[in-house]
């Protein structure tokens, strides 16, 4: 980050970062000819406020480029990695991330490209054959720390990883991302049911309820709301709050823990910032452009967006 | 015979004591899975995690992560058909030390084709880094924690509950990815596991006084099956080769052997005795190994097949054989 960006607010710089981050997966959504473009909008400013503002986090510890996939865990690979090292050392006082939507990858790269924890080259590496910068994360993409492409797992896991903690005393958080559709999984509802039985404080979950999934609006697929209400029901601390702001995003990590664990509903607009893709709801999952017209319209408009932030 | 109660149980709270890594999660079926005991004495290692599998075994993969040796205790059935999906992803992906312990495999259940875990080891077997062990008596059972541990990755454990058998030695441990020998012979070649091996040993006795001399294996770990000592036997074996197991025929022990014999080019003949691909129903044990062919009569009539004469032997002969604890190479019974 430069000095120029270091002067700023904290909430100006989410609002800058958010923006890169924009700019960055359509860039790459443009240079592919498809993309989770639609999941950068409604996600860009809780990433950021997150990696900003809401978890203690120390430095990276990862190479600036990622390493090449380093095949399978097994017993015969004894070169594995995750891609936590780029959310910094483990440490008890140290807070960890969980991204659970495996899906949202290609935002989680680009925040930590924005925040200073990915080298820009590294998303060249997307998708390609032998990266271990996947389209869908896993494990030893970077950022990420357990394999959580099939839903609604991972807050599963980051639980087991909280209660190890509390057995060793320790005083970092254990922050999960979840995508709203997330609440369709049963284990999701099992996994909230676990927190509250066990007063599992610790664990604190951002959701982007974007409205959207792969069929189509979440209200047309299934239904989830009253979600806040659902949740209070599970015995959880819930706060709706406007997902692109980030005061209200950030305020819920601030309070003391109650014993009840913490979500934050992040009710959040799909095309935010993109005022092109709303002609393509309710259909938003992926976006793949129609032709070159289409494509055209997308490339001028990232001309726009950087224009204006002068990069 | 010797029958013992509730052997992992107290077994499971001796070999933890010095094991603070060691923690339990349970399904609501924590005396049924003989876990009360552990909950009991260590308290703060037991996990409630209610009737909710998918929850649990993910946790458990969370765990494991962090250094803890998560033992799940529940159902056999419940581990594999309810949270396979997160066995693969949260534990088998990662080749992470968790351990499921499975109670009641196969027809050991009353409760029907919703409690009888049929074709567990071929679900289990199918996917990487797993390991699967199977219990047959007591001996088996105290010893198979030990094995377990030993593994760097998963490990799904078919586990005994209640009153057991001892069948072999208790100064002769579970040995990893070693059959145990319980006879030797050059006519058959006897490959038995679980319950099954108890049923076969009443068989066993009675053959070999009608003259067919059996090498018969004891085999604990289903995966990986690489113990030479299978094929030894199966190469030794004048007319041929017959597993036997309490699951699918489909998939499992009779499934691994065949799959050894034919990559090393062996061709001899195989009978494998099990459930015959089918789904089961609630009765007895003794009712269910009659009905589908899985006791020692079963196995009489095929060895009888493939010696390729009648040997007489009636349900009475079987019923009045007393077993004894062996030793994994008994001199007795060599013929």
């Amino acid at each position: 980050m430069s000095n120029q960006a270091k002067s700023l607010t904290w909430q100006d710089q989410v609002h800058r970062v958010a923006r890169r981050i924009r700019m960055r997966v359509l860039e790459h959504t443009l240079n592919n000819n498809g993309g989770y473009l639609s999941q950068a909008c409604s996600s860009a400013e809780t990433l950021a406020t997150l990696y900003l503002k809401v978890m203690n986090l120390g430095p990276s510890e990862a190479p600036m480029v990622p390493l090449p996939f380093p095949g399978v865990p097994g017993p015969g690979n004894k070169n594995y990695f995750t891609g936590a090292a780029y959310n910094g050392p483990r440490a008890p006082h140290l807070d960890r991330f969980y991204l659970s939507p495996a899906h949202y990858a290609l935002v989680l790269y680009a925040t930590l490209i924005e925040v200073g924890r990915m080298a820009p080259e590294g998303l060249a590496q997307f998708n390609q054959d032998g990266s271990s910068v996947e389209m869908i994360g896993a494990e030893h993409s970077p950022g990420m720390e357990v394999t959580s492409g099939s839903l609604a797992q991972a807050l599963s896991q980051a639980i087991g990883v909280a209660l190890a903690r509390r057995l060793r005393g320790e005083t970092g958080r254990t922050w999960v991302y979840l995508s709203d559709g997330e609440f369709q999984e049963g284990q999701t509802w099992e996994a909230m049911q676990f927190l509250s039985f066990y007063k599992l404080d610790s664990v604190g979950i951002y959701v982007d309820v974007n409205g959207q999934q792969c069929d189509g609006t979440t209200e047309s697929v299934m239904s989830i709301e009253p979600l806040k209400a659902r949740l209070e029901a599970f015995g959880a601390r819930v706060f709706q709050v406007d997902g692109h702001d980030p005061d209200a995003l950030a305020a819920p990590a601030e309070l003391e823990p109650d014993g009840r664990p913490l979500v934050v509903l992040a009710y959040t607009d799909p095309c935010r910032g993109l005022d092109l893709l709303r002609e393509r709801a309710p259909k938003l999952h992926y976006v793949r452009f129609k032709g070159p017209e289409e494509w055209q319209l997308y490339a001028d408009e990232l001309r726009k967006m950087q224009a204006e932030e002068g990069v | 015979m010797e029958i013992l109660k509730r052997v992992h149980a107290q077994n499971l709270v001796e070999w933890a004591k010095d094991k603070p890594e060691v923690v339990v999660l349970s399904a609501d079926l924590t005396s049924s899975s003989e876990a009360d005991l552990f909950r009991d004495t260590y308290p703060d290692r037991f996990y409630s995690c209610g009737i909710a599998e998918q929850n649990m075994l993910s946790i458990a993969g969370g765990m494991a992560r962090e250094g803890l040796y998560p033992y799940v205790h529940t159902f056999a059935v419940f581990i594999y058909r309810r949270a396979y999906d997160q066995i693969a992803m949260s534990i088998a992906y990662p080749n992470l030390p968790v351990r499921m312990i499975g109670f009641l495999p196969g027809i050991l259940t009353p409760g029907g084709a919703t409690h009888q875990a049929i074709e567990d080891i071929a679900v289990m077997r199918a996917l990487p880094n797993m390991t699967i062990l199977e219990t047959g008596d007591a001996t088996d059972v105290e010893s198979v924690l030990d094995v377990a541990q030993a593994v760097e990755g998963p490990v799904y454990v078919r586990m005994l509950r209640g009153e057991i058998p001892r069948l072999f030695d208790a100064s002769e441990p579970m040995v990893f990815n070693r059959a145990r020998v319980l006879s030797r012979g050059t006519d058959i070649a006897l490959i038995t596991s679980g319950i099954c091996t108890e049923e076969a040993m009443r068989a066993t006795n009675v053959l070999r006084e009608r003259g067919v001399s059996i090498q018969h294996l004891h085999v604990t770990t289903l995966k990986p099956f690489t113990d030479p000592t299978v094929l030894e036997a199966a190469e030794s074996a004048k007319y041929g080769v017959i597993t036997m197991e309490n699951h699918s025929i489909i998939g499992g022990l009779g499934t691994a052997v065949a799959e050894v014999m034919a990559e090393a080019g062996l061709g001899k003949r195989l009978v494998r005795i099990g459930i015959p691909d089918v789904f089961s129903h609630g009765a007895s044990r003794q009712y269910l190994m009659k009905e589908l062919g899985l006791d020692a009569a079963a196995l009489v009539r095929k060895v009888e097949e493939v010696v390729g004469q009648p040997l007489g032997i009636t349900e009475d002969d079987l019923a009045a054989v007393r077993l004894t604890a062996v030793h994994s190479d008994a001199k007795a019974e060599a013929l």
